[in-house]
């Protein structure tokens, strides 16, 4: 059943119907102005910023692993417009429960490029996101956070706050089952959850049409009587207007939301994965005319708004980012009490031994040389 | 004071937390109208309301997965699941978030949590309704593992549980769930997580065991006193921390060790005991340590149970063995 206060765009882009939420097309001009959100100049240059400096410091990322100075790490390209509208929702009371591919969005709740590349050096001191108000780390099990999420909505209500909970999985991520028991839970209690299904088209090497038989995946919310709706992940203003109509319906207490996010992983699943081996090239190119940053430029430029000098400000960005993770190189250190500290709140004696017997072990070692 | 069964005891530590804690919240399969199917939460979603006790969709993953997320938000939530068979689609969230979620956020989120269920054979039940899978619990880093073998125990090892900012494994030997009476105080009280008790002193075998097999023990013991062979029982109830403390003074004492436990034997929580004993009482031991275990096999259905089931017989057969090698 239809709720009756649905927003309009739930019905509009009925995922039944298997139709998409899209306002601007490849070359910026707006397709869908009914619907276009009416933001002023300043957001749409700050949005674009924001994507700009996520890509660098991604980019740089992938780079920094290539040179061996860095362990695995799960690339954004071709994402950004959904982290980035993502995060311009969220605000510092609401919660993000992150699965693995959403760094902008973790970038907005205060997480560093310090802390991410930390944590992509092995140290769980950058993952944990320390400074981020209401912000769980990292989930590499996939689905699993979904639930996490449920409990924090229901946490939220019972407790009467004012805050949301926002939350990301793949497109192979549907097929687990915590991804429909989530959903089922979050529709019965009815928690202000906001579910985003990051579809970039591959879980790994595998294509959606591997993981599901159905139309899309928006459509998984019809049977949980939730609203779901399909959106067009490389559009800014798709993404900003699924958002912020999808923290509303939620915040006022209408229950969760369920969003996928159409988009395409332009890079690999992680730094171990070569996409040449499942995907075309071909492929790959015709999804690049889609990128996010490319169509809100080309919106912004004939809007004749596109006042940000790029070239000064990717040098900007990326001496800054260079900074960020040669602070993170220069303190990646591991002392072992980290390996034990954090286990229990009061370390039970059989682990204060083991620590005791390997610090022994320790002094002995150093004893010997 | 009055006479509880360990139904009621738990019951009991539960109200007494819901009502001083608003941060506590019940829920599980049949947990709110029914009260359980063994009724250990009765009569609290009528005295706390729906929101605080109450029936979740059932999908036993989703339950403890969504439990942690309200713990690691600012509440207490106590979680059944309702028969141990059915921990395994919560196994995911246990191993892979409930058990972690503390590591890796550096201490950023702890865990207050508690997942109970009943276990352990002898009802005569269903396949999935007999296990005893306490070593799997054990296993996992970053978990406590309870098991309280009387009424008085199970409401002090429970308040406990509920208070510990660590989550709780909270295992409830169903065979005794209202099969020992006992005078147990109405006031809040908790006994220590990771402290096993020393039931009866001995000094010629130390018994080491917990849940509804102390009671078997108990009987086997009087075998054992009518034999002339004094036996020292020891109570774990608690799995993990384990008490290396308690084991190791006994069994220096009395030289020799004999574990009872319903799970299988192979990579099991008697396993951890007598490594405990060699590596802590090596030198003191007169006999080898000896495990008085379920086999290898899953639990029998009910026509094959008793083969299965530790009798005290078996455990004082044991116990005469080690004491005369």
């Amino acid at each position: 059943m239809i709720q009756e206060n649905l927003p309009a765009i739930f019905r509009d882009f009925n995922p039944l119907e298997n139709k998409m939420l899209s306002l601007i097309d490849n070359d910026g001009e707006v397709v869908n102005p009914k619907y276009m959100p009416s933001l002023n100049d300043a957001i749409v240059i700050e949005a674009y910023k924001q994507m700009l400096y996520e890509r660098i410091a991604d980019e740089m990322a992938v780079s920094y692993q290539r040179q061996g100075r860095m362990y695995t790490y799960t690339p954004n390209l071709g994402q950004e417009a959904i982290h980035i509208a993502a995060g311009m929702h969220i605000r510092e009371q609401d919660w993000l429960v992150p699965a693995f591919r959403e760094m902008g969005t973790l970038l907005a709740k205060g997480v560093t490029m310090k802390e991410m590349f930390l944590f992509y050096l092995g140290n769980e001191r950058g993952g944990s996101f320390q400074n981020a108000n209401h912000t769980l780390p990292i989930a590499i099990s996939i689905g699993t956070q979904l639930h996490h999420a449920t409990g924090i909505g229901y946490s939220v209500k019972y407790r009467k706050k004012d805050e949301a909970v926002f939350t990301f999985i793949g497109d192979g991520g549907t097929s687990e089952g915590d991804f429909s028991e989530a959903l089922n839970f979050a529709g019965v209690w009815q928690v202000p959850v906001v579910f985003t299904i990051q579809n970039n088209q591959y879980a790994i090497s595998v294509p959606v049409r591997s993981q599901t038989k159905s139309i899309n995946l928006a459509v998984k919310s019809v049977a949980f009587g939730i609203p779901g709706i399909k959106v067009d992940g490389n559009d800014f203003f798709a993404m900003y207007l699924a958002y912020q109509t999808a923290a509303a319906h939620a915040l006022a207490g209408n229950g969760p939301v369920l969003i996928e996010a159409f988009t395409y992983r332009l890079g690999a699943h992680t730094t171990s994965d070569d996409p040449s081996k499942y995907r075309k090239k071909e492929e790959e190119n015709e999804w690049g005319l889609t990128d996010p940053l490319l169509r809100l430029k080309r919106y912004m430029e004939k809007k004749g708004i596109f006042t940000i000098d790029e070239k000064k400000l990717t040098e900007e960005y990326k001496k800054e980012i260079t900074g960020q993770f040669l602070d993170a190189e220069k303190n990646k250190a591991y002392p072992y009490d980290d390996v034990f500290d954090h286990m229990y709140t009061d370390m039970p004696d059989e682990l204060k031994r083991q620590k005791a017997e390997y610090e022994e072990f320790l002094n002995w070692k150093e004893n010997r040389r | 004071m009055s006479v509880m069964t360990m139904v009621k005891a738990i019951n009991n530590a539960l109200d007494i937390k819901l009502k001083e804690d608003s941060t506590v919240v019940i829920y599980g399969e049949d947990v709110g109208v029914e009260g359980g199917v063994f009724r250990v939460t009765e009569g609290l979603q009528k005295k706390y309301g729906v929101e605080r006790v109450f029936d979740s969709p059932l999908a036993e993953s989703g339950i403890v997965g969504t439990a942690l997320g309200m713990a690691v938000s600012g509440l207490r939530p106590i979680v059944e699941l309702q028969f141990e068979g059915f921990t395994f689609p919560a196994f995911n969230q246990i191993a892979s978030n409930v058990s972690r979620i503390q590591n890796r956020s550096r201490g950023k989120f702890n865990v207050p949590m508690v997942i109970r269920f009943p276990y352990g054979g002898g009802i005569n039940a269903l396949e999935h309704h007999s296990d005893s899978p306490e070593a799997l619990f054990a296993h996992i880093p970053g978990l406590k593992v309870v098991i309280p073998s009387t009424p008085y125990d199970a409401k002090g090892l429970m308040i406990a549980a509920i208070e510990s900012n660590d989550p709780v494994i909270f295992m409830e030997p169903k065979r005794i769930y209202r099969a020992i009476k006992q005078e147990v105080p109405s006031e809040k009280y908790s006994l220590p997580l990771g402290k096993a008790k020393v039931i009866q002193e001995g000094s010629d075998v130390t018994v080491v065991a917990f849940g509804a097999l102390i009671r078997e023990c108990q009987k086997a013991i009087a075998m054992g006193e009518e034999a002339g062979i004094s036996v020292e029982l020891i109570d774990l109830r608690t799995i993990y921390p384990i008490d290396r403390e308690t084991i190791r003074k006994s069994v220096r004492k009395t030289g020799r060790i004999v574990v009872v436990a319903e799970a299988h034997e192979s990579f099991s929580v008697g396993s951890e005991l007598i490594a405990i004993a060699n590596e802590e009482a090596f030198l003191y031991l007169e006999a080898p340590p000896r495990r008085v275990m379920g086999f290898d096999t899953i639990v029998p259905l009910a026509q094959g149970e008793h083969y299965f089931i530790i009798h005290p017989d078996r455990i004082f057969y044991e116990i005469e063995k080690t004491f005369k090698f």
